[in-house]
């Protein structure tokens, strides 16, 4: 019986404490750098495309929803071709930015993405590739791969030892 | 023909006045339960969130209201109206002020406790008539819990009446003019708070709906204005078992300097915000503790005080 | 006020007739329970206010609500519903209404070719209830009183179980905690 009274008390007292709840239109709730919401295609430096097609997003969805047909330009250079992610299987998990090798793939704090037709959810890659480095600025892949794609020529790369010529017999 | 156009027009105020104040019970119970839980409640529709209640009920009649074809269907209709009906009479005896009541009747408490043994019907039949056996099982469970908290209910009572010597709730309230019933008959005021939550199945004791249990126990399949129908109900029992408590207890209109309507409003709202705040910090029972509860501390404690009261009665007088 | 004697008077005997002839138990509870408010009303005209809210508390509130919890949980469908279709023949109820109606003839007679009392409604109040419950009727009160407590302590006796353990486990458990309490 006491205990009951004194949960009420307690309970009564909670008038008078401040209130937790975040008003959320007009108050935007504080998200973390590392938040994992809206998926976003980025950019190198020089504003070309990371991703490469190599299919490790999508193999890495655990509910298929990244589907990307990958193609080459006349240099090389590997580039998805199209880029679907259909938002309303994604689960938001980010294996997929965990799977990528040219930290193209993002999740970035934003959730505000809800639409009245369920079909806007399915994002092309325009609606993907943003004009930013996202959280990796500086990195270029093409910068530090072996492969010479239009960005640099061969051994110009990054620590990177000039081409050894195979054909001669010195060291 | 002037006192039958007088009491029509009371009948019409009250009935107006007792259905709005039920409804914005609503959005005061939503508000009061955030602001002891740390939130703000509804706060979007109009100042304060006050057109919530609007909102609601646009709501309600909009919706679709479905008769499930496993139903029983005429009880399934009648069962909503029971509750509303019963509570609503019981309003027909409650004094509010001086002058301000449709009928005085010489037994006027037992007809509220008549009302309220008839309120069990809504639960009993709106549970039978869904045909679900969640449904059954809360309409089982308030039909055992509901009749026996009436028991002490009425026992719980029959103290006041020894002391003020009357069934009359005008008399009851007039004989508290020098005290309020609450200082010499305490026990009497709890146990009656207990049975007065029971009857109207209030958290705590919301055994009948349950949620985590039954879905919603015995309104489980109904839907639209039927709902709002148990929904009014409920908040209109509340209204009158703090409009009782006031009456009995304490002192009804009694009180200094403001006019007697304005008291019992406000001791009437002091006891529904008590009824809410049980809500917002009390667990539920499980149901066989609620019985044995009633059965096994309150009836005898109900028939101690009875026994202890007459005793002093027999005392002075 | 004759008027509403009357009408209520009708409304008891409609009600009560399709208590016997309904063929689902719940609508047919329900026709009783009707019949039991027009009779408290019956009684609140004749003069007994508080005979009439005892009613309503008692019949129809509590023990209507049981013979409805009975029958909610005896599960009665369609199939009683045409069992007592079946019962229902013209050979099974016309002999005791026969009978039946002979007493009421009887009773008819005796009502409207004697002289009786009066027909005044003097409003008996609680107060002389208790009075005469507790002057009068002293020993027949007393001797309810013994009988219901009695029925108390035998239901209560009946529902009283003791603890069945199910699970071996539990059961070890249990008498442990017995040995370790003597």
């Amino acid at each position: 019986m006491i205990s009951l009274l004194r949960t009420m008390w307690l309970t009564f007292l909670h008038m008078f404490r401040k209130r937790e709840t975040i008003q959320y239109p007009e108050e935007k709730v504080v998200l973390h750098p590392r938040w994992r919401g809206r998926i976003v295609l980025t950019r190198d430096p020089d504003m070309g495309e990371r991703c490469v097609g190599c299919y490790l997003c999508a193999a890495a969805c655990p509910v298929d929803c990244i589907s990307l047909q990958a193609t080459e330009d006349e240099n090389g250079r590997r580039y998805p071709e199209f880029f679907r992610i259909n938002f309303s299987r994604c689960i938001f998990c980010g294996y997929c930015e965990e799977a990528c090798p040219t930290y193209a793939i993002q999740l970035i704090p934003d959730f505000e993405m809800g639409e009245y037709d369920r079909q806007n959810l399915v994002y092309e890659k325009e609606d993907l590739l943003i004009n930013s480095e996202g959280k990796y600025p500086g990195y270029n892949y093409y910068k530090v791969a072996g492969l010479a794609a239009g960005v640099k020529g061969k051994g110009e790369g990054e620590n990177e030892e000039p081409p050894v010529d195979v054909r001669s017999l010195l060291p | 023909m002037n006192e039958v156009f007088r009491y029509l027009l009371m009948i019409v105020v009250m009935l107006f006045t007792l259905t709005t104040i039920a409804a914005w019970l609503i959005w005061l119970e939503r508000r009061m339960l955030a602001l002891w839980q740390d939130r703000y409640g509804p706060n979007r529709a109009g100042p304060f969130g006050l057109l919530i209640v609007a909102a609601d009920t646009i709501k309600l009649f909009f919706k679709e209201d479905w008769i499930p074809p496993f139903a029983e269907k005429t009880i399934f209709v009648i069962a909503p109206a029971i509750v509303a009906a019963a509570v609503l009479l019981s309003f027909v005896v409650v004094p509010f002020a001086p002058g301000i009541l449709v009928a005085d009747l010489n037994i006027g408490l037992l007809f509220f406790l008549a009302m309220s043994s008839l309120g069990v019907y809504s639960i009993v039949l709106g549970g039978w008539a869904s045909n679900n056996k969640y449904s059954l099982l809360g309409a089982l469970r308030g039909a055992s819990q509901m009749i026996s908290y009436e028991v002490f209910m009425g026992l719980s009572l029959m103290g006041v009446v020894m002391l003020s010597g009357s069934f009359r709730l005008t008399d009851i309230v007039m004989a508290q003019k020098d005290h309020w019933f609450v200082v010499t008959q305490p026990v009497g005021f709890i146990l009656f708070l207990i049975a007065g939550i029971a009857e109207t199945h209030r958290l705590p004791f919301d055994i009948p709906e349950a949620e985590s249990e039954l879905v919603a126990g015995f309104h489980s399949e109904y839907s639209g204005m039927k709902f709002g129908m148990f929904f009014i109900g409920e908040y209109l029992g509340i209204t009158l078992v703090s409009a009782m408590v006031v009456t009995i207890f304490f002192g009804g209109w009694l009180g200094p300097f403001l006019p007697p309507l304005v008291w019992f409003a406000l001791k009437t709202f002091v006891f529904i915000v008590l009824f809410i705040l049980l809500r917002a910090s009390l667990p539920r029972p499980r149901y066989d503790q609620l019985m044995e509860y009633g059965w096994k501390i309150i009836l005898p404690v109900a028939l101690l005080n009875l026994l202890i009261t007459g005793a002093f009665a027999l005392l002075k007088g | 006020m004759d008027i509403a004697f009357y009408i209520t008077a009708a409304v008891t005997v409609i009600a009560t007739i399709l208590v016997i002839t309904r063929h689902n138990p719940v609508h047919a509870l329900l026709y009783l329970n009707v019949s039991l408010l027009s009779h408290a009303m019956l009684f609140y005209l004749l003069g007994a206010p508080f005979a009439a809210l005892l009613e309503i508390i008692i019949y129809a509130g509590a023990i209507m609500v049981l013979f409805i919890f009975v029958i909610m949980l005896l599960n009665l469908g369609k199939e009683t519903e045409e069992q007592e279709r079946k019962w229902l023949k013209m050979k099974v109820w016309i002999g005791p209404s026969l009978l039946a109606a002979i007493l009421f003839a009887e009773f008819l007679v005796l009502v409207l070719w004697s002289e009786s009392a009066a027909f005044g409604p003097k409003t008996v109040n609680p107060r002389e209830v208790a009075l005469s419950l507790f002057g009068v009727y002293m020993i027949g009160v007393e001797l309810a009183a013994m009988l219901l407590m009695a029925a108390v302590v035998g239901a209560a006796h009946i529902g009283r179980h003791k603890r069945l353990v199910l699970h071996r486990f539990l059961k070890e458990e249990k008498e442990e905690h017995e040995e370790a309490v003597i």
